[in-house]
């Protein structure tokens, strides 16, 4: 459904283009590359830099306190001792693949609108996985002995269970972070190289010219560039599907009702894609409106995020579908009573909003006049991304709070750190974005003079 | 600055570059200059331009072969750092299950595979490029800053057995160029 869907967009589609008639290799460079350069930062880049960081601010002093008292401050408590965290955890790790499928699975399919969305899309990744990773430590109560997580040379003599998926997760997300760095950073070099033939200060200069590191842009060095990129997509690919699967190991290995699931993992991937395209639009739409880029980011661009989001959302109202027919088919009583509890219990009102954000309201793409209005995509992407973390909250607190045994069953809420933590970490990602877009060029430039190059190939 | 040298042993010159304005120009004006016999050269372009990287004469790159190496010792490190933990250095008896229980060892394998992989990806395109490298003559030139923006050079170096200066400009003079510069060391 996915590919059918990006591979034949409508016929309104295919007249949007993906980038307005007009642009040269030299406007396409100065309009991209201005933005980073300008002396004058716009008053948007203080208001939204500054409130962001307030709530970053929030975040140390939460994690201060938790770190110094104790993960006593939190909300957990058996039986549920995976609250917020984990439910956070999993929420950005899942927003973080949206970057990783536009750059390296858009790359392999030959989708050329990827091309002015991937660059921040990939930031966008970066430090979604940054908060992610926040969020086991903070959970591990002593985060300083976090290293014990890793096979290192060891006095003790103790070394990891490589038999438990959470080591699993060690390595699936730190070379998740990694890969996706480096892929981030070889896409950057020759546009840093533009910037430091472009910056008029010394300083700047210096420091892009460092960055660059003597990139000139030869026929040999773009050979074998464009070949490595490819095989980092390549790599990144597989990369991506799995480490959501290697996430929902997490909890499909467990045996508690409501997890152990084998149709977890492609459930998780496809939700994870969900939210991730639901967060690009959420950045993408104001960033193009506040810095003038409609030339670059164009209807088509949100038109296509919105056809993948009605795709993956499809995947993912079927894995719902699944999970509570699986629950009457399988005859488990404690399977029966999960799904019952789910929807009717405690935190019923939960699922039926989750219902509503992530199924509902999202079928609004199907109609044209909708899927092409700017403001209602907006909404809906945040529909979404209110939508997945309800889901997490679900899977997560709901089913662990009354599990096998009635005696051992409890509630679960949250606290002020728990919601300080969480929002400090928006906070943090919005922050790190606005820095990004103010030091680094949003839009890669060389990507775009290709497509120029290629617009007017076609026209002749 | 340099004048007319045919003196191959010490070129005072790092080579001769001519501008051109679009992709296909340079792409044409390197095919020429590799039919007229040049070797030692090399094309710069604000973006990869198919066909550029064959038309001065290379053509095979060894990146592929250098992923694969890393992609190999990443899955064998991988898989033998978990054997060599939980079988030989300390093994601990889990509810019976064999020491060696290798579809558990699968997805840090295939983890550190990747990961490997890519890291050798990009320090080994970085490698073969000679990068970081702080200093280049071709930067000499003034208009070579354009060589990120819109501007496509050629660059027919002096140590390339075929060239005199006089010649090679009068080489590029033939051609559609835009400017033709000596660049120095």
């Amino acid at each position: 459904m996915a590919s059918n869907q990006q591979n034949q967009p409508a016929e309104a589609g295919d007249s949007l283009p993906i980038i307005e008639p007009g642009h040269t290799f030299g406007s396409i460079t100065d309009k991209i590359s201005s933005i980073v350069l300008t002396g004058r930062t716009p008053w948007f880049w203080y208001v939204g830099f500054g409130l962001s960081f307030i709530l970053v601010l929030g975040l140390f002093f939460c994690i201060a306190a938790v770190i110094t008292i104790g993960v006593g401050l939190f909300g957990i408590m058996i039986p549920v001792g995976w609250g917020f965290d984990i439910v956070n955890f999993v929420w950005w790790i899942g927003i973080g693949h949206a970057g990783t499928l536009i750059s390296a699975i858009l790359l392999l399919l030959r989708q050329k609108w990827r091309q002015s969305i991937n660059r921040f899309a990939e930031a966008m990744t970066l430090f979604a996985v940054a908060c992610a990773g926040l969020f086991p430590l903070i959970h591990l109560g002593r985060p300083w002995y976090f290293y014990w997580l890793v096979p290192y040379p060891s006095t003790m003599g103790i070394q990891p269970q490589f038999r438990s998926p959470l080591v699993w997760d060690v390595f699936a997300v730190s070379t998740y972070f990694t890969v996706s760095l480096l892929f981030w950073f070889l896409g950057l070099i020759p546009d840093l190289a533009t910037l430091r033939d472009r910056a008029r200060g010394r300083i700047p200069r210096f420091i892009y010219g460092m960055l660059a590191m003597g990139w000139r842009g030869s026929a040999i060095h773009w050979h074998r560039y464009e070949i490595a990129y490819l095989l980092l997509a390549g790599l990144a690919t597989p990369l991506v599907v799995s480490v959501h699967t290697v996430v929902s190991f997490d909890f499909a290995v467990g045996l508690v009702p409501g997890w152990h699931s084998t149709i977890f993992p492609p459930y998780f991937v496809a939700g994870a894609i969900y939210s991730g395209f639901a967060m690009v639009l959420t950045i993408a739409i104001p960033l193009r409106k506040l810095y003038g880029l409609e030339d670059f980011i164009t209807m088509r661009h949100l038109k296509n995020m919105g056809m993948v989001l009605l795709a993956t959302g499809m995947i993912v109202a079927y894995g719902y579908l699944i999970e509570t027919f699986m629950a009457w088919y399988s005859g488990d009583i404690f399977e029966k009573y999960m799904m019952m509890n789910r929807m009717f219990g405690p935190y019923g009102w939960m699922y039926w909003l989750l219902i509503l954000f992530n199924i509902l309201i999202p079928q609004a793409l199907w109609f044209r006049s909708l899927h092409t209005n700017v403001i209602v995509l907006f909404l809906i992407a945040i529909s979404v991304n209110i939508g997945m973390w309800l889901e997490r909250y679900v899977i997560i607190v709901v089913s662990l709070h009354r599990d096998f045994m009635p005696s051992a069953w409890g509630m679960y809420s949250g606290t002020i750190f728990d919601y300080g933590i969480f929002v400090g970490t928006i906070g943090l990602f919005i922050a790190l974005l606005f820095l990004f877009i103010r030091v680094l060029p949003m839009i890669s430039i060389f990507e775009m003079r290709e497509l120029v190059h290629e617009e007017e190939a076609k026209n002749d | 600055m340099a004048h007319g040298t045919t003196n191959r042993e010490k070129p005072r010159i790092y080579g001769l570059m001519a501008e051109f304005t679009s992709p296909e120009e340079l792409l044409e004006a390197a095919r020429r200059a590799f039919a007229a016999g040049f070797r030692k050269m090399d094309a710069y372009s604000p973006f990869p331009v198919d066909g550029l990287a064959e038309a001065i004469g290379f053509h095979r790159s060894r990146v592929p072969l250098i992923v694969l190496i890393g992609g190999i010792l990443g899955c064998l490190g991988g898989f033998f750092l978990q054997y060599w933990v939980s079988v030989v250095d300390y093994p601990i008896n889990v509810g019976g299950r064999p020491l060696n229980s290798w579809p558990s060892f699968i997805p840090v394998t295939f983890e550190l595979t990747i990961l490997v992989a890519a890291l050798s990806a990009v320090f080994g395109v970085l490698a073969l490029n000679g990068l970081p490298m702080p200093y280049h003559p071709v930067f000499n030139v003034e208009r070579f800053e354009l060589a990120s923006r819109n501007r496509f050079f050629l660059c027919i170096e002096a140590t390339d057995a075929t060239f005199d200066l006089d010649g090679t400009r009068k080489f590029f003079e033939e051609l559609s160029c835009q400017g033709i510069y000596e660049v120095d060391f």
